[in-house]
């Protein structure tokens, strides 16, 4: 009964949030929104896509992993060199820059994910290094001077990626496979004791993750004219880490309200510069005092919507969330 | 199975950290739905020996075999599915999963369904699931566990989490169970259950079980075999009886003046 639920569940949330996507759709050809609101919805969207990528590393199978800006930028330098060098389409771009980022994923996820906490952090942070600086060396896509790229990523195809990268995670997360991440979490040792390999399904998560970032690098890259290997610097890493933090580790609504609001905010506080990280900052500062589980715990929206019916088993409203 | 062949066969099973020689020279064997105990003072090595025959530890010397199958290199998950399944010392269920959560981890090895059909919603991915949740549950059942189906695991008491901690273990479909101080932090009445409990899954799972235990009258009351382990050496084997009476086990425990 439960999972013929979740299947019904499944279904509406995506009518719903397809709705969602056709009035927006409609408000931008009709000309209701302007450019700026435009960019900021796609902005949104991007930062959607990190946020849930770098949940599933870090929230679900609880990894902690500060390098996502390096595989944002392994897969925003990839799709500019599809688009660009070899003049393909824009799809091939995305896909093969989720892949390129993807297999970074691994080559770096193999070695590294034997270290566990703060050693872990540490590796990845060097991975996140290590890509811009070879970035920045590498003459075939500009060096520091950065890579010129067109304009293509347009309000649908960011949203049918942040669509696929939440609908893909809530899937994993909710099956049996997710359930193996989570354990790692929660008990590496019994997991291990339990029969799940736990190599095997943290490498899964990162692979996963990293596609996902190699993707947003992809729209990423293609919402400028110009990509530079000091877009992609640890200051990157940190704002999409703080967005799953913020949001309550293990929470996947969390990281995608959290993304949404940080984005409106910063986006906002543009106009006033000189005060934008003070305040950027104290917003960051009073939510982890009041609320230092982060915005929404370990709970998801669907849980807070249906507490009565969880007694009972399975999630049932689809509403107040889009897509999770 | 034949009853007069070891399940397990551990042959002169040793460990050392650096220059610290854990355990040495153990040698145990275990017969097919046999019932033992594996005592002795702390620091003993037990936990140690457990870890060995779990594949958290690679033993430096010596082989572990079960059911004919060499273990000593086997990563634990493998051993687990190799039929050696265990509880902690220190309770260590996945807190913020709940109760049939638990138990689903478990059956993960077994699943059916793959991490495609999972994705993309596929209808192998419903059918495992629902035989999953199906099985889960029934297992719950059987250990009165399916009232608190729902909760998370850590909010459980104490007597609880022991409870499932075993049911999970035995989810994994062990042959042998290993069972780390499963009465720690007990009282007498929680205890009794305990021991009910471990009978009961014996007759039920047709399983061999070897728990290690301070709590003696548990230990002489439901095994046929004890083990003593001292100093990271086997000091004695025999029935409970025999064990009370060893002089060396006295000896180990209480110190020579009591002689």
């Amino acid at each position: 009964m439960a999972v013929f639920k979740q299947a019904k569940f499944f279904w509406s949330s995506i009518v719903v949030s397809l709705v969602l996507f056709a009035v927006v759709q409609f408000m931008i050809t009709g000309g209701m929104l302007n450019l700026f609101y435009v960019n900021t919805l796609v902005f949104i969207a991007i930062n959607i896509i990190l946020a849930v990528s770098l949940h599933l590393i870090i929230g679900i199978t609880g990894q902690f992993s500060i390098g996502h800006a390096g595989f944002l930028a392994v897969g925003a330098y990839a799709s500019g060199i599809i688009t660009m060098k070899l003049e393909l389409p824009f799809i091939s771009a995305l896909v093969v820059g989720g892949l390129v980022a993807a297999l970074a994923g691994f080559i770096i996820g193999f070695p590294s994910l034997r270290l566990k906490g703060d050693y872990l952090a540490i590796a990845t942070l060097g991975f996140g290094e290590i890509v811009r600086i070879l970035f920045l060396n590498m003459d075939y896509v500009g060096g520091a001077s950065g890579m010129q790229v067109n304009h293509l990523t347009t309000w649908p195809w960011v949203f049918v990626c942040m669509l696929v990268a939440i609908l893909v995670i809530v899937n994993f997360t909710n099956s049996t496979h997710g359930r193996a991440c989570i354990s790692i979490r929660e008990d590496e040792t019994a997991a291990d004791a339990m029969g799940i390999n736990t190599t095997y399904y943290k490498v899964m998560a990162f692979v996963i993750g990293a596609f996902f970032a190699g993707v947003a690098g992809g729209l990423y890259a293609h919402n400028f004219y110009i990509i530079q290997p000091s877009n992609f610097g640890f200051l990157k890493s940190f704002d999409i880490l703080i967005f799953v933090v913020l949001g309550g580790l293990g929470s996947l609504s969390g990281s995608v309200i959290a993304a949404i609001l940080l984005t409106v905010i910063s986006t906002f506080l543009q106009d006033y510069p000189e005060t934008r990280m003070i305040i950027y900052s104290l917003v960051l500062i009073v939510v982890m005092l009041y609320r230092p589980q982060g915005l929404m715990g370990t709970k998801e929206i669907t849980s807070v919507f249906s507490r009565s019916q969880k007694v009972k088993g399975g999630k049932k409203d689809g509403k107040g969330q889009t897509v999770a | 199975m034949e009853k007069d062949k070891p399940l397990l066969k551990v042959e002169n099973v040793g460990i050392r950290f650096g220059g610290l020689r854990a355990v040495s020279d153990v040698n145990i064997e275990l017969y097919p739905g046999e019932m033992a105990g594996l005592i002795g003072p702390n620091g003993a090595g037990k936990t140690t020996f457990f870890n060995m025959l779990t594949g958290v530890y690679v033993p430096t010397e010596g082989q572990i075999v079960l059911n004919g199958k060499k273990l000593n290199n086997l990563p634990p998950y493998k051993i687990t599915r190799n039929g050696i399944s265990r509880t902690f010392q220190n309770i260590r269920l996945f807190g913020e999963l709940s109760v049939i959560d638990n138990v689903k981890v478990a059956y993960h090895s077994q699943a059916k369904h793959t991490l495609f059909s999972s994705i993309f919603r596929l209808p192998p991915h419903f059918a495992g699931e629902r035989e999953m949740e199906e099985k889960a549950t029934e297992f719950l059942k059987i250990f009165s566990l399916d009232r608190f189906k729902h909760e998370k695991a850590k909010n459980l008491p104490y007597g609880q989490q022991r409870r499932l901690e075993i049911a999970r273990a035995l989810a994994a479909n062990p042959k042998l169970l290993l069972l780390d101080e499963p009465a720690a932090g007990m009282n007498p009445h929680e205890t009794r259950e305990l021991m009910n409990l471990i009978a009961f899954i014996r007759e039920r799972f047709d399983l061999t079980v070897l728990l290690i235990e301070h709590d003696m009258p548990l230990v002489m009351g439901v095994c046929e075999r004890i083990f003593v382990l001292d100093h990271g050496q086997l000091i004695a084997e025999g029935s409970p009886a025999e064990i009370k009476n060893n002089p060396k086990v006295i000896e180990a425990y209480l110190g020579e003046e009591v002689s």
